[in-house]
Parts: C-alpha cells; sequence; structure tokens
C-alpha cells in the first residue's frame, strides 16, 4: 500500500505521509517546508459497489507540480478528480476517508462543489473550448462569478491569455470561434480559461496526451512559467513528461485480489521525483520505471 | 496435383460466374419497390388532390382564395379565415408548448438521474398514444365548457386595457381560438420534447465538464455548454412541432367552434383549414367538395414546406454538433 | 517549534447564494413544465375512466349502435370495425414498410436514390392525417365505394413512413459483423437480411409497429371520408363501416346525453386497445431486444 517514512531529521524536505488519520507530522521542518495545499486520509473512492481506489493518503504542496503516474486503470484519474470534486457528476461515485485542502474537508456538509471548483481548477485530457469566441470562453468564468464591466473583464482576459501564454498568438482574433485554433493553443485556452477565475490550485489530466510533441513542449514551458503562482497536480502516462516537469511524484497502481477477482488501485510511492526516478525504495515503482511493466 | 478430374474443376469455376439466384434478385428488386412506393404515394397525393381540387382554383383563382368569403350558400369558397385560423390556433400552440418541452428535455437531459429519466420518458411516450379524437372529446364536453366562465372572467379585467382587451376581449362560449391552441400545444409536446432531447444529448460531455470545472451552477453550465450546441437544433424543433400542429385536425375541429372568422380576439370561435374539412366534407358535394380538397392541398403544401424546412435545420445543427 | 492550532480553516461554503438560487429556480421550472403537461393527460384519463367505465357493459361492447337520442344502444360495430381496419392496415403497412427499410438500410444505403426515398419518408410522417384522408378518398373512394379497406388504405399510409423509419432505426443497430460472418459463408444478400439481420433486430421492429398500430387505432381523420358509417357489424372490409373513432367524433357533438355517453365509453375502449398494444410494445422490447454489450 502506500510508503511509511521515517520521520529523518537530517533530511529536512522529507515529506511524511500520515500513517494513520489523525496522526500529527512529528518531524521538526525547516522553515522552507512547504505550506500543505491537500491532505488526503486513507481515501477509498467506489463506483456503487466497485471500489476503484483503496486506502489512499498523501499531502500535496504549494507552488509544486506533483506527478500522478501509473498503468492504466490504476486509479490516478479518479484520485485526481477527487481533488475538485468532479467525481459528483458521476452517478454513484462514493469517497470514504477525507480530503483536506488547506485544512478544510472538501467532503464535509457545508461544502459548495462549486465553491470548491472555483479555488481548484482542472485542465482535461482533450482540449475542450465551449462554442463561443476565444474571448467568451475566457470570460466564461469570471462572468458567472459576477464580473460586469467590460474593463475588467477585459483586463481578466488578458492577463489570463498572457499567463497562458496564449496571448501574442490570438490578441488580433479574440471574437473569432474557439475553434479555429490548433489543438495546442485550443489546449493553452483552456488553461487560460482556468486561470480566469484565479484558482489556488489547477489541477491537470494528461493535458498533452492529445497533442504533438512541440505543443507539449509549449505546455510543460508553461506549467514551470505558473508554478510560482499555482500548486500543480498533473496525471500522466508519460513518464519521461514526469521527470521532467514535477517536483513529486506519487505511482499508483493496479492490486489484484486473485481470490475474489477484484482490481482495485492503490498509491504504491510518492516522494520527490528524483528519488522516485533514480532510487526507487518498492520494487513495482522500480519495474514501472524502468520500464520493465506498464 | 489434385485427385478430382478437371471437369470439376471447370464446373466450380462456372459456380462462380452463375448468375445471381431468382430469389435474391425478386427480393431485391421488391424491396426497392417498396421504398419507391413512398414517392409514387406523395406525387399521387399531390396528383389526385390537386385534380380535385381544380375547379375551385380555377373558380376563385388567387385573390378568391385568399379573400375572408366562405359562403356555401352562395358559392363563395374564399379561404382566408381558415388559413388565418391554422396559422393562429399553430402559433398559440407553439408559445406554449415550445418552452414546456424545452423544459422537460433538459430536465430529462441534465438534471435528473437515469432512473428517474426513463418514467419521464415512457410518460410523454403515454402522451403521444392518447388518440387525438379522445383529446377532442374532452376538449368540447369538459375543458371548453370549464374554460368559458374563465374566460369571461379575464375578459372583464382587462376591458379597457389597450393591446390585452383586443386579444383577450369578447369571449362567447369555451370553444375558440384558445382552446384550440392549448389542445394543439398538449398534443404537440411529446415530438418537440424528442426532438429537443435528441439535440440537447450532442452536447459533448467534456464540455459540461469544463464548465462544472469552472465552478458553474447548473443553469450556466446550461447556458454556457449546452445551448451553443442545441440551438440550431431546437429551432428546428419548434418548426417540426409547428407543422405537426398545423395539420393536427380532430382536436382542433371539435373544440375551434366552427365561425369563420377573422379577428383578433383568442377567445371568440374560429375555424381552421383541418377543422373544416372534417366538419364539412361530409355533406359537401360539387364546389364545395372540390375547395374542401383545395383546402387539403394547401395544408398538404404548407407543412411539406415547414417539415423539410425543420429537417433541413436539424440535420444541419446535428452535424455541426457531431462534426466540431 | 510547539504545536500550533491550525490556521483557520478555508471556507468552502457556497457564498454565490443568488447563482445557486437562480440555477434552483431554473431546476424548478422544469418540473413545473412536467406538471403542467401531466395535468392534461391525467385529467383526461381520469375523465374518461370516471365517465366511461359506467357505461361498459358486456351489451354496449356487442350491441348494434342505436339512434344518437337512445338511451339504448352500443358500440360492437365500432370495435370490429376498429379491429378489422386498423388490422387490414397492419397487414399492408408492416411488410411493405420493413420492405422498404430493409431496400434503405442493406441495399441502397447512401446511393442518391435511397437517400431521397430516406428524405421523403421523413416528409410522409408530416402530412396531416386528414390530408391521407382526402387522398384515398379521390384515388379510392370515388372510384369504387366507401369502405373499410379504404380506411385501411388510409391508415397504412399513415403507418408506412413510421414503420419504415422505425425498422431502419432498428436494422442500423445491427452490427455489421453478423453480416459479414453470413455472407463469410456463402450466403445470398436476400439469406442474409432474411435469416441474420433480421432475427437480430426483430425485437426492435415489433415493438415499433406494436406502436404504430397503436397510433393508427386512434386516428380519426383517414376514416371521416372513407368509410362511412354503419349501425350493424360489417366483418368484411367492403361496404362502409365504422370505426371506434369515428364514432366518438361524430357522438362528441350530439346533444343527446345518451350519445355522450357512449362516446365516453367508447373513449375508454379505444384507450384500453392502445394501451394494450403500448404495453404489449415495452414488453417486446425488454424481451426479445438482446441487451447491448
Amino acid at each position: 500500500m502506500d510508503e511509511h517514512h521515517e520521520p529523518n531529521a537530517a533530511l529536512t524536505d522529507q515529506p511524511v505521509t500520515a500513517p494513520a488519520i489523525g496522526a500529527q507530522a512529528s518531524t521538526p521542518y525547516a522553515a522552507t517546508t512547504p505550506e500543505t495545499v491537500f491532505e488526503a486520509e486513507s481515501v477509498s473512492i467506489y463506483y456503487g459497489d466497485f471500489r476503484a481506489v483503496t486506502d489512499v493518503s498523501f499531502q500535496i504542496y504549494q507552488y509544486e507540480i506533483t506527478a500522478f503516474i501509473g498503468p492504466s486503470g490504476c486509479g490516478k484519474t479518479t484520485v485526481l478528480r477527487t481533488l475538485n470534486r468532479m467525481n459528483d457528476l458521476v452517478d454513484g461515485a462514493r469517497v470514504e476517508g477525507d480530503i483536506k485542502y488547506h485544512g478544510a474537508s472538501l467532503y464535509g456538509p457545508n461544502v459548495s462543489a462549486a465553491a470548491v471548483r472555483r479555488r481548484i481548477g482542472m485542465v482535461f485530457q482533450k482540449p475542450n473550448p465551449f462554442p463561443k469566441s476565444i474571448y467568451d470562453n475566457v470570460a466564461y468564468g469570471p462572468r458567472i462569478n459576477g464580473v460586469r464591466g467590460k474593463d475588467k473583464l477585459e483586463e481578466i482576459v488578458e492577463n489570463s491569455l498572457r499567463g497562458a501564454a496564449l496571448w501574442d498568438e490570438v490578441k488580433d482574433r479574440l471574437k473569432k470561434s474557439a475553434h479555429g485554433l490548433s489543438g495546442g493553443q485550443q489546449q493553452r485556452l483552456c488553461i487560460a480559461r482556468t486561470l480566469a477565475v484565479e484558482p489556488d490550485v489547477v489541477l491537470m489530466d494528461e493535458p498533452c496526451s492529445a497533442l504533438d510533441p512541440i505543443a507539449t513542449g509549449r505546455i510543460e514551458e508553461l506549467m514551470q512559467e505558473i508554478k510560482s503562482r499555482y500548486t500543480i497536480v498533473i496525471v500522466t502516462h508519460n513518464m519521461q513528461q514526469a521527470s521532467r516537469v514535477s517536483d513529486r511524484t506519487a505511482y499508483y497502481s493496479v492490486l489484484t485480489d486473485d481470490k475474489s477477482d477484484t482490481r482495485t488501485g492503490v498509491l504504491v510511492e510518492y516522494d520527490r521525483t528524483e528519488r522516485i526516478f533514480q532510487n526507487p525504495r518498492d520494487p513495482r515503482t522500480e519495474a514501472y520505471v524502468t520500464g520493465r511493466m506498464g | 496435383m489434385s485427385a478430382t478430374p478437371t471437369a470439376t474443376s471447370s464446373e466450380r469455376a462456372t459456380h462462380l460466374t452463375a448468375p445471381r439466384p431468382l430469389g435474391d434478385r425478386i427480393f431485391s428488386i421488391a424491396a426497392a419497390a417498396a421504398g419507391l412506393l413512398v414517392l409514387v404515394i406523395l406525387v399521387l397525393i399531390a396528383l389526385s388532390t390537386g385534380n380535385e381540387a381544380r375547379p375551385w382554383f380555377e373558380a376563385e383563382g388567387l385573390t378568391g382564395i385568399l379573400s375572408n368569403n366562405w359562403d356555401p350558400a352562395h358559392g363563395h369558397y374564399g379561404a382566408l379565415a381558415f388559413i388565418y385560423g391554422t396559422l393562429i390556433t399553430a402559433t398559440i400552440a407553439i408559445i406554449i408548448a415550445v418552452p414546456v418541452s424545452l423544459g422537460i428535455a433538459l430536465l430529462i437531459v441534465e438534471v435528473v438521474p437515469k432512473r428517474v429519466a426513463q418514467p419521464i420518458v415512457w410518460f410523454i411516450d403515454l402522451l403521444a398514444v392518447v388518440p387525438s379524437v379522445v383529446f377532442g372529446l374532452w376538449g368540447i364536453l369538459v375543458f371548453a365548457p370549464w374554460l368559458a366562465p374563465h374566460f369571461k372572467s379575464i375578459a372583464s379585467a382587462v376591458e379597457g386595457i389597450p393591446v390585452l382587451d383586443s386579444l383577450f376581449g369578447s369571449p362567447t362560449s369555451g370553444q375558440s381560438f384558445f382552446t384550440a391552441g392549448l389542445i394543439l400545444a398538449v398534443m404537440i409536446v411529446p415530438i418537440v420534447t424528442s426532438l429537443s432531447r435528441e439535440v440537447i444529448a450532442t452536447t459533448p460531455p467534456i464540455e459540461r465538464e469544463a464548465a462544472y470545472a469552472l465552478g458553474a451552477t447548473k443553469l450556466e453550465m446550461i447556458t454556457g455548454a449546452v445551448w451553443p450546441h442545441s440551438k440550431g437544433g431546437i429551432v428546428g424543433a419548434v418548426m417540426l412541432g409547428l407543422g405537426r400542429a398545423m395539420g393536427e385536425t380532430i382536436a382542433a375541429a371539435l373544440v375551434i367552434g366552427s365561425s369563420a372568422q377573422i379577428t383578433a380576439h383568442l377567445f371568440s370561435p374560429g375555424d381552421s383549414m383541418p377543422a373544416v374539412i372534417a366538419n364539412q366534407f361530409g355533406e359537401a358535394s360539387g364546389l364545395q367538395r372540390s375547395a374542401l380538397i383545395g383546402l387539403g392541398v394547401v395544408l398538404f403544401v404548407i407543412t411539406i414546406i415547414v417539415n423539410i424546412a425543420a429537417r433541413a435545420v436539424v440535420q444541419r445543427s446535428l452535424a455541426k454538433s457531431r462534426g466540431a | 517549534m510547539a504545536v500550533t492550532t491550525p490556521p483557520p480553516a478555508i471556507d468552502l461554503s457556497d457564498h454565490a447564494t443568488w447563482r445557486r438560487v437562480k440555477s434552483n429556480i431554473a431546476v424548478a421550472l422544469m418540473v413545473v413544465a412536467l406538471v403542467l403537461v401531466a395535468i392534461p393527460l391525467v385529467l383526461v384519463l381520469y375523465t374518461v375512466v370516471k365517465r366511461g367505465i359506467g357505461v361498459i357493459s358486456w351489451d354496449f361492447l356487442t350491441g348494434d349502435i342505436g339512434p344518437q337520442i337512445s338511451k339504448q344502444g352500443g358500440i360492437g360495430p365500432a370495435i370490429v370495425g376498429t379491429l378489422l381496419i386498423t388490422g387490414a392496415a397492419t397487414l399492408m403497412a408492416v411488410p411493405l414498410g420493413i420492405l422498404g427499410a430493409i431496400y434503405l438500410n442493406e441495399y441502397g444505403r447512401k446511393s442518391p436514390f435511397a437517400q431521397l426515398i430516406r428524405f421523403m419518408s421523413y416528409v410522409m410522417t408530416g402530412v396531416p392525417s386528414i390530408v391521407m384522408g382526402l387522398f384515398i378518398f379521390t384515388i379510392w373512394v370515388l372510384r369504387f365505394q366507401f369502405s373499410g379497406f379504404a380506411g385501411a388504405l388510409g391508415l397504412a399510409c399513415l403507418m408506412l413512413p413510421v414503420v419504415i423509419r422505425s425498422t431502419e432505426e432498428m436494422l442500423l443497430l445491427v452490427p455489421d459483423t453478423l453480416r459479414e460472418a453470413s455472407y463469410a459463408l456463402g450466403a445470398s444478400k436476400a439469406r442474409v437480411t432474411l435469416g441474420v439481420v433480421i432475427p437480430a433486430a426483430v425485437g426492435g421492429i415489433v415493438s415499433g409497429c406494436l406502436l404504430a398500430v397503436a397510433r393508427a387505432a386512434g386516428e380519426t381523420a383517414p376514416l371521416l371520408f372513407t368509410i362511412l358509417t354503419v349501425t350493424s357489424v360489417n366483418s368484411s372490409l367492403t361496404g362502409p363501416n365504422t370505426a371506434l373513432a369515428t364514432q366518438i367524433f361524430s357522438n362528441a357533438t350530439s346533444p343527446y346525453d345518451a350519445a355522450q355517453a357512449r362516446a365516453w365509453g367508447a373513449s375508454l375502449t379505444l384507450i384500453a386497445i392502445v394501451f394494450v398494444l403500448t404495453v404489449a410494445a415495452r414488453l417486446v422490447t425488454r424481451r426479445l431486444t438482446t441487451p447491448k454489450r
């Protein structure tokens, strides 16, 4: 299941995964320890009776890029979507355990899913701009959040497009349909659209899998540029990408129970990226990152 | 090296070039003929009814037909009042049915979980199978009498108010343009809902997710992601409903009041093309019969045009939605 | 470093209350729309049952039709007429409709001619029923006679495009791999279609046909000018006949209470027939269609 790290005073930036619900981190931190954005505690995710993900615990830190990697069906996208309550949209989806966001439970009684999603944005695998103009796509989020004045909206649109490194390419055709853009441009538009509501976190679900290598490279550059202002969690099939861009990596895998013939996703190992790729602790991690499996 | 003699292999080869079995050919011809039948029937409808209506066209001419002078006693058959009645009742039906159908369609596709959606769909299908004549019977014996006093109170309430007065004043019995429009509305809800559902369902799910991921409420998601994809197709659905409302005969015939007049007063009795045909054909002969058949021709042409346009609009919208 | 109290938790509750309220109002309006439509349906069904059930009796269902003013009288001939005429229409429309759909989906496919036929059968579904009635009047009744057969022709013309379209939809659902397997064994196209494709789609086809029959049974307008009316049973397709729908229509405008009561009874009977067919269609869909994998 998940790795238990022994608290080690010598390695001040060694993360401690919560071994049990309610346990406090007891390692003395250096002042440079980043703030925890997400804290997942023994999270299991069910679709009806099927347990897709079992007993996952981790902490995600601010202004870092965290990558979720693993073979198909290991639940990494499922876990990602739990972070902004997008699983609510699936009939019969259920979360056990808790996920805390800056200390507040995401699944608590008074929590509004819409409020969660405003702070925790998401970019999807296939670019999905609305059939509207580029301007209206980016302005959609601010508009529904009540921003009215034309000047204010224009400012937000420009800043968001700049933030997504798309402004120069589209500034002369803001009113044209978003569908006229190339795939890579559309994905950056979707990123701009997400940034326009000024979220705290940007979740990315295999954002480059539908794009060519050049477009992929630009998105990876973009991620590095914006990570000083946003916490990023990215699910990716591409191990090289994970090792290129991320600070920490979580490796998920499938656990098969031969007796009951059930499969479920588990978190195998979660550590700093260099560690995962160069010196993983778990043999399953090593098998995956060296390409011997999956 | 083969043990079989050469003769057999050439026999086998001949088999490959044998003509198609007779049964197969007959079958394909029969199938094509059945398809062709549709075309044949449509052409026959146009030709035969057009032919029977010719005396009327010739007697009245275009100006006569468009005059408001339906007077069998004196041999005049101007159809304006019926054309007007058809358009008015269909318009009323559309104004009422479209928001209602859209609401139901959105409810089914976007709001309720699948287990609740299925019964709702069956319910709407139930509405579609209730025979028109039963709606008409209820309309004339129950609904219209019930409406009559309400018409009176509305009419006295709006007395004196400019526009409303001419629309809702002057009620007589419950049989009126408005009553017919109401019942027509109920009857076209199933088809408009069904087509709207189809159109709404073509919204790509990932765009719905994009809207939710930005923190949208359900209404915001519908206006942001669903509506841009659906608006074209829904226009088509509305046109289809219009076509159906114009052609619906029996319910309208029973509650419209059978009074050939052109008036803005929606609560007064009127008449429409299908209604007058249904009501007067039994005893008509000669020129009157020709005129009634002629009304049928007009109805045929109008509904065909509306239906073709509706189909074109819906096809274009569906193609755009899937292509994008 | 002492363990401090955790920072004040982030407020994730809903502050966009007006937006939430707007959305809820919208959903509420959708529900209202459903209710608005439910009301007339429930009212109509309720009234038909309430006013019709007292009229139903064995004598009513089998007795001849009397004069409108009479307190006696049944609708026997109308029931026979409806079953006879609708049955005849079904026998004509269903085989032709299925054949036509077979042509569209198995033979013509995307050819221009097939596209034209497809388009025309769509157009034909929009032809008002009264126009169909006038059509049969002009090409048949004027030449021959008022008869149950003429009425059946009118109903068949209404049913044909509906059967074609619903059958074609079902044929489209049959996967090509089934056809290919049959061809690979050397079967001719007719054999493939009749032996493999139709059986695979039979549930959906039957269900679609049952629904078409249900609608046809309730149609009035095509019968108004083609079958005339009779007061005693005519169990042949020649000569005038009557049907439940046309009887209801003429009794609806009658000033006599007894006639109106018979109209309600006839309505209840007609609705019962239509419902049985509709329910049968649903059951067939459930039992005979192969579940999607």
